[in-house]
């Protein structure tokens, strides 16, 4: 099976090529520059390095969201595109997934925290387990995905009472509150885990693909919100735009018993 | 022209996301339309009384493969009878933009079809070529729209001077804003449009502004000003003001200076074609007021019927093919430009 993933969730640009449990190429950056002048000719040029034939692609990944509203359209279209003009499935993998299976098999939790302005993050608390003997471990959501303070995913990890590795882009945005709130040990992800990764996203949706495979006699098929049509897939924001938020604040407000 | 060329069928799939309408279509040597799908997402901003970019972005991602794929089946065609993908890639809302860019160029990069990043302005002004096969540059065009009020020489296919443009609001900016004072709604062209019909435009004199240091330039921010004014000092009298008179009286001051300075221009330089594009180049008073003009001086008048008038991607189409014939071709780097300069790339 091989497997093409794109992540434009955050600051990073992030492409890698996935064949049969091995990273055939990766190619990230974390640059100002847009993911849009950015992505594509990432792929191009990972696709030339390694002589990609694009048709020879079993389904292209994507980290889905949340994530950078405009990021998360950009990977979206890209690979709606691709995988429209390729007849190939997209494989959506949550953003927050994808962050914390760069450290799977750690120990204790772990938990990615990305900066989602207005005092928030986009975070989840996951753990991994050991697999089957000789197989990979396998990732357990304590805490899926969600939008919520520092404050408030500080307060669920000291009530879990273990260790915590934190990673993403929220990290040093967060540094100095997480050293007052957290009670528990915890420590942090180096650079080469501490970002967004594609390989990361194409492992995690490989696993996906292995499922959803094994319960349909080695076929892929669509499955809700993991294994997608290019007509199907929209990133996940896990937040209304401003202006619905404005709307249905006003109209709390006036619904609102007085 | 070689004769071999034009025998040769060029066709374009195009892709069009500037603002509020997904659309796509096919397009055979610029002038014939194979298939002209829009998905128009009008009834979600009405809600917010004009475009919610986010809301328009997010639109656009689940709409842009459904309109791509219909634009195909329509035409009958595959990816494999394609020889180029066009896409708009400026002026307009950089979110929306951006959706279809980055799916364009995911298809040309997966097919190895060409890419072609098109201005939104020349697919406005290319719409008259669709209709009208005997159109050639050079003539004058005046593209008025929700974003734009450009009054352009079109020196040649992709060659472009513009003369004169708005110094504030667009044409179709004013009309969205006087149709919300008089409440009227969004959108205000088709409803200012059809609501004039029943009132007097002589009712009340608004003022045709002159901008000083260009004889082309608009301002329609003034008049808009002009209007909001009136209303408040009749609601201050306690006179009731009539809502069909100001809509006509308000139209029809936008027509006479877009009909003068496109006159100006006409005599200035000489033209012999006269055409018009863009949303409200589908309003009735402008049309006939041009074609009153055009025809008292006796110069050939063109404008898009009303479905190449708004936002669509045929016209997109139109406007690639001619720049593809030129050898322009679009990178993997390519970007969306929210302020793309007509005639710049």
């Amino acid at each position: 099976m091989k497997l093409l993933a794109l992540d434009t969730s955050g600051m990073v640009a992030s492409v890698a090529v996935w064949e049969d449990d091995l990273i055939r190429g990766e190619y990230s950056m974390n640059d100002k520059k847009m993911h849009s002048q950015t992505i594509l000719p990432m792929v191009e040029q990972l696709r030339d390095q390694i002589g990609l034939e694009m048709e020879s692609v079993d389904a292209i990944a994507i980290a889905k969201g949340p994530g950078s509203f405009t990021g998360l359209r950009i990977g979206s279209a890209t690979v709606k595109g691709l995988a429209y003009a390729l007849n190939k499935p997209i494989v959506s993998v949550p953003t927050l997934h994808a962050l914390a299976h760069q450290l799977c098999g750690s120990e204790g939790l772990i938990c990615p925290i990305l900066d989602a302005r207005r005092n928030q993050t986009y975070t989840g608390i996951y753990r991994y387990t050991d697999g089957e003997r000789g197989a990979f471990p396998e990732q357990v959501i304590l805490r899926d995905q969600c939008a919520v303070s520092i404050g408030e995913i500080a307060q669920d990890l000291n009530a879990r009472g273990e260790l915590v590795t934190f990673l993403g882009d929220g990290v040093p945005v967060f540094a100095v509150q997480l050293r007052d709130l957290m009670k528990v040990p915890y420590r942090l992800a180096p650079a080469h885990l501490n970002r967004q990764r594609a390989a990361a996203v194409a492992a995690l949706a490989a696993e996906y693909c292995r499922k959803n495979m094994q319960a349909h006699d080695g076929r892929l098929v669509p499955e809700e919100g993991v294994i997608e049509s290019a007509f199907d897939h929209a990133p996940e924001y896990l937040r209304l735009s401003q202006a619905e938020r404005e709307r249905k604040e006003h109209a709390d407000q006036e619904n609102a018993p007085a | 022209m070689q004769k071999e060329e034009m025998e040769k069928s060029v066709k374009i799939l195009a892709i069009e996301s500037s603002c509020d309408e997904t659309a796509a279509a096919v397009v055979e040597n610029g002038r014939r339309v194979l298939s002209n799908i829009i998905y128009s997402q009008i009834d979600l901003h009405t809600l917010y009384g004009g475009v919610v970019p986010e809301i328009a972005s997010r639109k656009h991602i689940e709409k842009v493969i459904p309109v791509v794929d219909k634009a195909l089946k329509e035409a009958s065609l595959t990816f494999s009878d394609i020889d180029a993908i066009a896409v708009t890639y400026g002026p307009g809302l950089v979110g929306p933009l951006l959706v279809g860019v980055s799916a364009a160029k995911a298809i040309s990069l997966a097919t190895g079809i060409p890419l072609v990043g098109v201005h939104h302005i020349e697919g406005h002004i290319s719409a008259n070529y669709i209709e009208n096969p005997e159109l050639e540059p050079p003539f004058a065009c005046l593209v008025v729209s929700g974003g734009h009020s450009h009054l352009v020489v079109v020196k040649d296919y992709g060659e472009y001077e513009v003369i004169g443009k708005t110094r504030d609001d667009a044409a179709g900016e004013a009309f969205d804003k006087v149709a919300r004072a008089i409440g009227l709604g969004y959108p205000g062209g088709p409803k200012i449009d059809k609501v004039s019909k029943e009132g007097d435009p002589n009712a009340v004199t608004f003022p045709r502004a002159k901008v000083g240091g260009s004889v082309y330039d608009f301002s329609f921010s003034g008049l808009k000003s002009a209007v909001l004014n009136y209303l408040n000092i009749c609601e201050m009298k306690g006179e009731k003001w009539v809502q069909a008179d100001i809509a006509a009286s308000f139209q029809k001051a936008v027509v006479d200076v877009l009909v003068e300075h496109s006159m100006n221009a006409i005599d200035e330089y000489g033209f012999t074609k006269f055409a018009i594009a863009g949303g409200v180049a589908s309003n009735s008073a402008l049309r006939s007021a041009m074609e009153e003009a055009c025809a008292k001086k006796h110069i050939a008048f063109y404008h898009p019927s009303p479905i190449l008038c708004t936002d669509n991607a045929a016209m997109i189409g139109a406007a690639g093919y001619f720049e593809y014939r030129k050898g322009v071709r679009s990178s993997m780097d390519l970007n969306a430009i929210p302020n793309l300069k007509l005639g710049e790339r």
